[in-house]
C-alpha cells in the first residue's frame, strides 16, 4: 500500500477530536511506554500533555544525547532561484508577487559558494522555486557541479521530481531531498496553493516515494506551521514519517518545523504555534523516534534557538540569506522570509560550544555516493 | 596483564575509544587521555582532509594514541573500499575500522557486503577490524578471509544497552583465532568488565563516555573496569556452583 491509500484511511476530524480526547493518564502511559506509537505521539501532542512539558524535555534531551551526541550539525540554505510558477498565497516567491525574479548564473553561483564557505560550511542546502523552464534537472545537474567540490554534503528543497530525476541528482552528488507538505489537510490544501503544479496535493504527497525509491540519503519532512491545527497536521506528518522509515529503511529521515509567526510578512498565519507548543512538538517527535534528525532553520528567533539546542534538535542553519544572490552577489534583493537570527555563523557556533555542544561542520564525505 | 597483540602490533590498553559525540574536542581529548587507551576510532566522513588542520585530529596528536579510520557511512562494499583506500591516503594507516551499516536507523552491520570487502581490503593490505553482528558464523568466515580481529556487538550501537549478545560472545570467543574486541553497546563501566571477564580481548567504547555526565571521569571509571575485568579473566574466576554443599551428600555410601 503507498501512502496517498494510508493516507486515505484517516479522516481529518477523527484525529483531531482523538488528540484533543487524549487524557493526562494517556501521556503517563507514552511516557512510561519502552516502545512508543503513534497513539502515543497523539497523546505527548496533545493539550493533555502540557503539563508534562518539562519531563519532555528532559526526556527528549537525553535520548538525542544518546543518539546525536552533545553535537549541532551546521549547514547554509542557498537560494538558486525565485522564480516561481506557483501562488502559495504564504510565500514571498508566490507568482503573483511583483518581485524581481533571478536564478543565478554559473559565475554567481561560485561567488556565492564562496561566501558559504568563507563561514565554515561543509554541508549546503540548495533552494528553489518552481519554474521548470529555467529551474530544471539540467539546470540542478550543472550547479551541483560547480558546488560539489566545494561541499561535504548536498541537499535540495525544490520543486517535486520525478523518480528518474532524483535518481539522476543522486548520482550527481545529492544527499538528501527535502519537500514539506505544508500541510496534510487535503480540502484546506487548495485554499494556499490554488495554482500551479504544487495545487496538485497527491503529486506533492507522493513525492517522498519517489525520492525514496530512487535511494536518496535523507528525506525530509515537514508541516508550515501556522497553516492549519498543528497538532493534526503533526500527527499526518509522523505518519508519512513512519510509513518511509519501514519502507524505505536504508534512508535517512529529517524532519523541520517552518513556523509563520504573527507580524512577519504579508501572510497573517490562521493558527497561531507558540513556543510553548513548539517545544512539546519537537520533543514529541523525540519521543517517538530517537533517529530522526530535527532541524531548525533563522525563521525561529535567537533566544529560541539558544534554547532549543538542549532540546531535541541535530541540525541548524546559520547566517542564512534567503533570497538569491543574498551571500555576494545582489544581497539587497527580496528575501523568501525574514529571517529572525541574524548571528552570523561563526557567533552561533560560538554559542553553541559555549554550552558545551560541538558545532559539526562535516559529517559526510562526497567519496560516498 | 597479557598485552593485546593485533596484526603484530602491541597494546597496554584493552579499551578503544570512539571519537563522536563529545561536547568539544577539547573533551574528547581529554577523556581519551583518561581512558588510557592506545587506539581510537574517527570516522572518515568527519575529518575535514581540505584544509589540512581538521580540529578532530589535532586534538588527538599524542605519540602513544593511533588511529583507526572507520567507514561510517558506507551502505555497501564498494563504498566501503573507496572510503578505505581514501582513509589509508589521508591518515597513512592501514588499519580500518570497515563499518557498513546500510540501516541508518539501528546502523545494523551488513554481513554480506561486509564479508565482500573485508576479503577485498585483506588483499589490498589492510589490517581490517570489522564491526558486526555476534554471529559466530560470520566471525570464521571473516577469519578465512583474512581479518585482524572480529568486533561483534553487545547491542545496538549507541543504546548503552549492554552485553545483550553474551552467549553469542561467548561461542565467538571460544572459537576466534583473531582477537575479539566488542563493539557496540556497552553502557557502563560494569559492561565492560563483565565482557572482559568472559574473555574478550578489548571493548570499544563511545556514546557511554562521551554523553556520560563527566566524560573524562567516565573514561578513567571505563580504563579500571576493563583493566578489572581482564586481571580477573587471566586469573581465573571461580567457578559458580549451580547448587549448595549438602552437609550429608546423597553419595556418601559410596565412599
Amino acid at each position: 500500500m503507498g501512502f496517498k491509500e494510508i493516507y486515505n484511511l484517516y479522516s481529518w476530524e477523527e484525529i483531531k477530536e482523538s488528540i484533543n480526547n487524549k487524557s493526562s493518564h494517556d501521556v503517563e502511559m507514552a511516557l512510561s511506554s519502552h516502545h512508543r506509537t503513534l497513539e502515543d505521539f497523539k497523546a505527548l501532542i496533545s493539550p493533555a500533555a502540557v503539563p508534562f512539558l518539562e519531563d519532555m524535555a528532559q526526556l527528549s534531551r537525553q535520548f538525542t544525547q544518546k543518539r546525536f551526541g552533545k553535537t549541532i550539525q551546521m549547514y547554509s540554505p542557498l537560494y538558486l532561484s525565485n522564480v516561481c510558477n506557483n501562488f502559495c498565497v504564504y510565500c514571498g516567491f508566490n507568482f503573483d508577487n511583483k518581485i524581481k525574479r533571478k536564478t543565478l548564473t554559473p559565475d554567481e553561483i561560485s561567488l556565492e559558494i564562496a561566501e558559504i564557505k568563507k563561514q565554515g560550511f561543509n554541508h549546503i542546502l540548495l533552494v528553489t522555486g518552481e519554474a521548470r523552464q529555467t529551474v530544471h534537472v539540467d539546470y540542478f545537474k550543472k550547479a551541483i557541479k560547480i558546488i560539489k567540490p566545494h561541499f561535504a554534503n548536498i541537499s535540495i528543497e525544490v520543486q517535486p521530481l520525478e523518480q528518474d530525476e532524483y535518481k539522476e541528482l543522486q548520482l550527481a552528488g545529492v544527499y538528501a531531498v527535502l519537500v514539506y507538505q505544508e500541510t496534510y489537510h487535503k480540502e484546506r490544501y487548495p485554499g494556499y496553493h490554488p495554482k500551479g503544479k504544487k495545487a496538485n496535493f497527491y503529486y506533492r504527497l507522493e513525492t517522498p516515494d519517489r525520492a525514496g525509491k530512487a535511494g536518496m540519503h535523507k528525506i525530509g519532512l515537514g508541516v508550515l506551521l501556522g497553516l492549519e491545527d498543528w497538532r493534526t497536521d503533526s500527527f499526518f506528518c509522523a505518519l508519512h514519517l513512519d510509513y518511509l522509515q519501514k519502507k524505505y529503511w536504508q534512508t535517512k529521515y529529517s524532519v523541520s518545523f517552518p513556523r509563520i509567526r504573527s507580524a512577519q510578512g504579508a501572510f497573517a498565519p490562521n493558527v497561531l504555534v507558540s513556543d510553548r507548543d513548539f517545544v512539546q512538538l519537537i520533543c514529541a517527535y523525540r519521543l517517538i523516534n530517537e533517529d530522526v534528525e530535527l532541524s531548525i532553520s533563522t525563521r525561529e528567533s535567537e533566544q529560541f534557538r539558544n534554547n532549543i539546542i538542549r532540546l531535541g534538535i541535530t541540525s541548524m542553519s546559520a547566517g542564512s540569506k534567503t533570497n538569491p544572490g543574498g551571500y555576494a552577489v545582489d544581497t539587497k534583493s527580496l528575501e523568501q522570509f525574514v529571517i529572525s537570527d541574524e548571528r552570523s555563523a561563526h557567533q552561533i557556533a560560538k554559542f553553541i560550544s559555549s554550552i558545551n555542544y560541538e558545532p559539526v561542520w562535516k559529517d559526510w564525505d562526497k567519496s560516498f555516493l | 596483564m597479557k598485552k593485546l597483540i593485533i596484526a603484530g602490533k602491541e597494546f597496554h590498553s584493552r579499551l578503544f575509544l570512539g571519537t563522536g559525540k563529545f561536547g568539544s574536542p577539547k573533551q574528547m581529548e581529554d577523556a581519551v587521555l583518561a581512558s588510557g587507551s592506545e587506539m581510537v576510532t574517527v570516522a572518515l566522513k568527519r575529518l575535514d582532509m581540505e584544509t589540512n588542520t581538521d580540529v578532530l585530529l589535532t586534538h588527538l596528536q599524542h605519540t602513544h594514541i593511533n588511529l583507526l579510520p572507520n567507514t561510517s557511512g558506507a551502505r555497501n562494499a564498494k563504498e566501503a573500499i573507496f572510503a578505505a583506500q581514501l582513509a589509508r591516503e589521508a591518515l597513512e594507516t592501514n588499519w580500518l575500522k570497515l563499518e557498513i551499516h546500510p540501516d541508518p536507523r539501528y546502523l545494523m552491520p551488513d554481513p554480506v557486503e561486509t564479508l565482500k570487502a573485508c576479503e577485498e581490503l585483506a588483499k589490498l593490505g589492510f589490517v581490517v577490524l570489522p564491526y558486526i553482528h555476534a554471529d559466530p558464523v560470520l566471525c570464521k568466515r571473516l577469519e578465512d578471509a583474512g581479518t585482524a580481529a572480529v568486533m561483534p556487538l553487545g547491542s545496538p550501537i549507541g543504546s548503552n544497552k549492554g552485553l545483550k549478545t553474551i552467549d553469542f560472545l561467548e561461542i565467538i570467543i571460544e572459537q576466534s583465532n583473531v582477537p575479539v574486541i566488542i563493539d557496540a553497546g556497552i553502557g557502563s563501566p560494569s559492561d565492560a568488565a563483565r565482557a572482559m571477564e568472559i574473555g574478550a580481548d578489548a571493548v570499544l567504547v563511545n556514546t557511554a563516555i562521551a554523553v556520560a555526565g563527566n566524560p573524562v571521569e567516565m573514561a578513567r571509571a571505563f580504563r579500571l573496569a576493563v583493566e578489572a575485568g581482564r586481571i580477573a579473566y587471566e586469573a581465573r574466576l571461580a567457578i559458580t556452583k549451580r547448587t549448595a554443599e549438602a552437609s550429608s551428600p546423597l553419595t556418601a555410601f559410596l565412599d
